[in-house]
């Protein structure tokens, strides 16, 4: 085959010599210096970089490098420092009372920051992340407790859950009114007016009048005869207007009726109890405590 | 004469092959769809059963054409299949990612439905647009740039019919599986040993017709691009298989174990992986890039020497960078500083496509301002070269400990997803069409130009997005207090990921409306519709016949 070499018009560059498809070509020029130039240096530099760290894989190990570098070294001395620097605070609050951590300055803000971070990577997917709570979830904000709000109580419900598969939990089981057909769709929507009244939010005094009778008869043992609620039962308090299932007729009404049964886990088996404590002081600063 | 007659004879053969051939997926397909008790592998029997039925009434049925039919010296019916599966396949990949991005910001857009669900839609996206779409379009622009490089006919006569429909035939396979919940949980080797199996086979036919077409070949040398195309071609032939190895569970069942575990199932998936980038992703679209910039430029290649140096480092230095992807895992320290040092020395043999790309507009860089279809090309090579930049620098533990697992991976993948294969793909498809249908030219460069622009912002705000996010979350994980507690939970970084990922959709959306313009565009210049801008259009848009007719009515 003809040598088709020739001059290229515009960059004076001498072309190979080879064309294909009719018209296509390439320039000989050489490599670019300073592309030459990066390309030594990257190699140089990885040269650099096996002689200092574990690079070269042998029959019976590697070459472990000048600096002796270990990863899971690093890591461990890491964590140790980590946990070093925390021990003096850790061992305190493992030893110490709920209301003496709350009562000494140091050891209420290292409680105050372990807690806030356990409690957005264990408890905020269902309280919410400011602790809000959401339907069937309580809010953490305010001083209406189902369980008791004072540090104990937390640290229990915290530990041992609500209805859990714990030993420990503390259950309550509301009947299930409707479901178990211990009174009709009437009766239930009358009893639901009246809880309602007691918040001052029924629209149907006369249903709210019949309901009254249910009530005392159905529901006041666990929530009283006024439906303030009883901490011990985990009863709620009906008569503050705070839901933990929705204030509308229609909410109060499927409560009732099916006795919901919310279930929280038992942390302790997956916090320690230095975590758990820090956790109940959070919880417990965060504006309801009692 | 007896040339003539032994050429008879070898067609006959080839037809009775590829009825035999068919006929056997028909049987396998069949029985499958029989016996199989698992409903998935019901359909997909039917799939093969169905598609192996079809391809063997359509050779039956072009017995019976007319004998001496004059045909075209080079096969391009298997590239215009391609072609248009390259268009289809790219804009619904392209609508199922941003539909994955959108349920990032809005979760509710799950829909609570199994089939809907992002766990599913995700490879959905990502093998769409790898590989039905970039797949596609690198069997189109293969099989175009072999034959007229080689100056040969395509190798085999059903051969590359089989290659590019079986192909199709893969994806979709793979993409109802996914649908309906069948994957072996590798990322981006997602499909089920069955599927595995199918592709090897389409697969070795893939390299017989390749490199039966190169040995047949009229011209003295192999073009640069080829050796891009081969390289591509047989490396993912053997990721492919040795990354599968996979033991079923039934062989009438979609279900399978891989034969690897632990650090060694991690270590080959991601020495799969990363070379899928780089022999797929990278090495084929370097094939497309090398014969379209200088062919659509009318410039010769910058420099030969280049090509040779960096084709053989980049080959050679590719295959080792895998454990990048396992920093600071169980991975052993050694693999780990093997894969980013590899990294590192991989940067210049990337830059040397980005160079030889660039550099070959000198003297026509004024084409940029006139063709929009170089433009596309140009800058499907600065993304290149940009992504080719991050993607060491990410690969350096210290930035890697930053950037792993945050969205600025994300953002990397996508600013060489959508920036260089998208872009080298549809800069190469807006060259083909008029090519293989011989038109005039595109039905219009300025829908071209509203591609270029939308897309090119799309990609912006896509890149941008995720940087900015990505850092984001990089830097909360690993914030602490003075007390040497997390700053933020994990919730908290979700938030915050909030407006880069509306952000990020809607530079996607932009990307699917230039698709769909391209999409429009490419289907009036296949139809034959005349260009509406032809002065417009430089000679070389024209079919290769046109021109000089063309060119003498200027």
């Amino acid at each position: 085959m003809a040598d088709k070499k020739r001059i290229d018009d515009v960059t004076g560059v001498e072309t190979t010599g080879h064309v294909w498809d009719d018209d296509l070509e390439e320039l000989n020029k050489p490599l670019p210096k300073w592309w030459l130039y990066v390309l030594y240096a990257s190699i140089i530099w990885a040269i650099g970089y096996w002689v200092l760290y574990p690079a070269w894989p042998g029959i019976n190990g590697y070459t472990e490098g000048y600096l002796g570098y270990s990863q899971r070294a690093a890591v461990m001395e890491q964590v140790a420092a980590g946990k070093a620097a925390q021990a003096k605070y850790r061992e305190s609050i493992a030893k110490a009372e709920l209301a003496e951590i709350k009562s000494d300055p140091d050891l209420l803000n290292f409680a105050l920051a372990g807690g806030k971070a356990a409690f957005g990577d264990n408890c905020a997917p269902c309280h919410g992340r400011g602790a809000e709570g959401f339907k069937g979830y309580p809010n953490l904000n305010d001083d209406d407790w189902i369980w008791g709000g004072d540090l104990a109580a937390i640290e229990q419900t915290i530990r041992h859950g609500i209805r859990s598969p714990d030993a420990d939990t503390r259950v309550s089981d509301m009947p299930k009114f409707g479901q178990d057909q211990l009174l009709d769709a009437a009766q239930i929507g009358d009893v639901a007016e009246h809880v309602l009244s007691l918040g001052g939010n029924s629209t149907d005094p006369d249903a709210a009048a019949r309901g009254a009778a249910l009530f005392a008869e159905n529901c006041a043992a666990c929530h009283g005869e006024t439906g303030s609620g009883m901490l011990e039962l985990g009863a709620p308090n009906l008569t503050d207007a705070i839901w933990l299932y929705g204030g509308e007729k229609a909410d109060v009404v499927e409560s009732i009726k099916t006795g919901r049964g919310g279930v929280m886990p038992p942390w302790h088996t997956r916090l320690d109890d230095v975590t758990i404590k820090q956790l109940a002081v959070y919880v417990h600063a965060l504006g309801g405590g009692k | 004469m007896a040339a003539n007659e032994n050429r008879e004879e070898l067609s006959a053969f080839s037809d009775a092959l590829a009825v035999l051939g068919a006929g056997l997926g028909a049987v396998l397909g069949l029985y499958l769809t029989v016996y199989s008790n698992d409903p998935v592998m019901k359909f997909h029997g039917a799939l093969l059963g169905g598609t192996s039925i079809l391809g063997a009434l359509y050779v039956l049925s072009s017995l019976t054409g007319k004998p001496g039919e004059p045909r075209d010296f080079y096969h391009d019916g298997p590239i215009k299949f391609a072609a248009i599966a390259a268009v289809f396949w790219g804009i619904a990949g392209f609508i199922v990612g941003d539909i994955i991005a959108w349920q990032m910001a809005f979760p509710w857009l799950n829909f609570d439905l199994p089939w809907t669900s992002f766990g599913r839609l995700r490879p959905l996206h990502t093998s769409a647009v790898i590989f039905a779409f970039g797949g596609n379009a690198l069997l189109a622009t293969s099989f175009y740039v072999v034959q007229r490089t080689t100056k040969a006919r395509l190798f085999g006569r059903w051969s590359p019919w089989f290659v590019v429909v079986g192909y199709n035939l893969f994806i979709v396979i793979a993409g109802t599986g996914y649908i309906l919940g069948v994957t072996q949980s590798k990322e981006y080797a997602e499909p089920e040993w069955y599927a595995d199996l199918w592709l090897t086979v389409v697969w070795v036919a893939y390299l017989v017709v390749f490199a039966g077409t190169l040995m047949k070949r009229k011209e003295p040398h192999i073009y640069v691009a080829n050796w891009f195309y081969l390289a591509f071609i047989l490396t993912i032939a053997m990721l492919h298989i040795v990354n599968n190895l996979t033991l079923p569970v039934s062989f009438t069942g979609t279900k399978s174990y891989i034969l690897f575990s632990g650090v060694q199932d991690a270590m080959t998936q991601w020495w799969y992986g990363h070379n899928a980038v780089g022999f797929f992703l990278t090495a084929g679209f370097l094939g497309m890039m090398y014969y379209f910039i200088p062919k659509r430029a009318e410039r010769p290649v910058y420099s030969y020497r280049l090509s040779i140096v960096h084709f053989w480092s980049l080959i050679f230095l590719y295959i080792w960078a895998g454990p990048h992807h396992l920093h600071y895992t169980a991975l052993p320290d050694w693999a780990q500083t093997l894969g980013a040092t590899f990294s590192i020395m991989l940067w210049m043999p990337s830059w040397g496509g980005m160079i030889n790309g660039l550099m070959t507009l000198s003297g026509a860089w004024d084409k940029l301002r006139t063709d929009p279809v170089i433009r596309m090309l140009v800058v499907s090579v600065a993304f290149y070269g940009m992504s080719t930049f991050e993607g060491p620098l990410m690969s350096l533990k210290a930035v890697n400990s930053l950037s792993h697992y945050t969205d600025w991976t994300i953002g990397h993948v996508h600013s060489g997803a959508l920036g260089w294969v998208g872009m080298v793909s549809f800069g190469a498809l807006y060259c083909l069409f008029p090519w293989l249908w011989k038109r005039r030219g595109l039905y219009s460069m300025r829908l071209v130009e509203w591609h270029f622009w939308l897309s090119t912002i799309g990609i912006l705000f896509y890149i941008t997005a995720m940087w900015v996010s990505g850092i984001l979350q990089g830097l909360m994980w690993r914030a602490y207090d003075e007390l040497g507690f997390l700053k933020y939970s994990f919730v908290e970084t979700v938030d915050a990921m909030h407006i880069p990922y509306i952000i990020r959709a809607g530079g996607g959306l932009l990307f699917i409306i230039g698709a769909l313009i391209m999409a429009y565009n490419l289907w009036r210049t296949a139809r034959g519709d005349e260009p509406v801008d032809a002065e417009n259009q430089p000679l070389v848009a024209a079919a290769p016949a046109l021109r000089e007719k063309l060119a003498a009515a200027e």
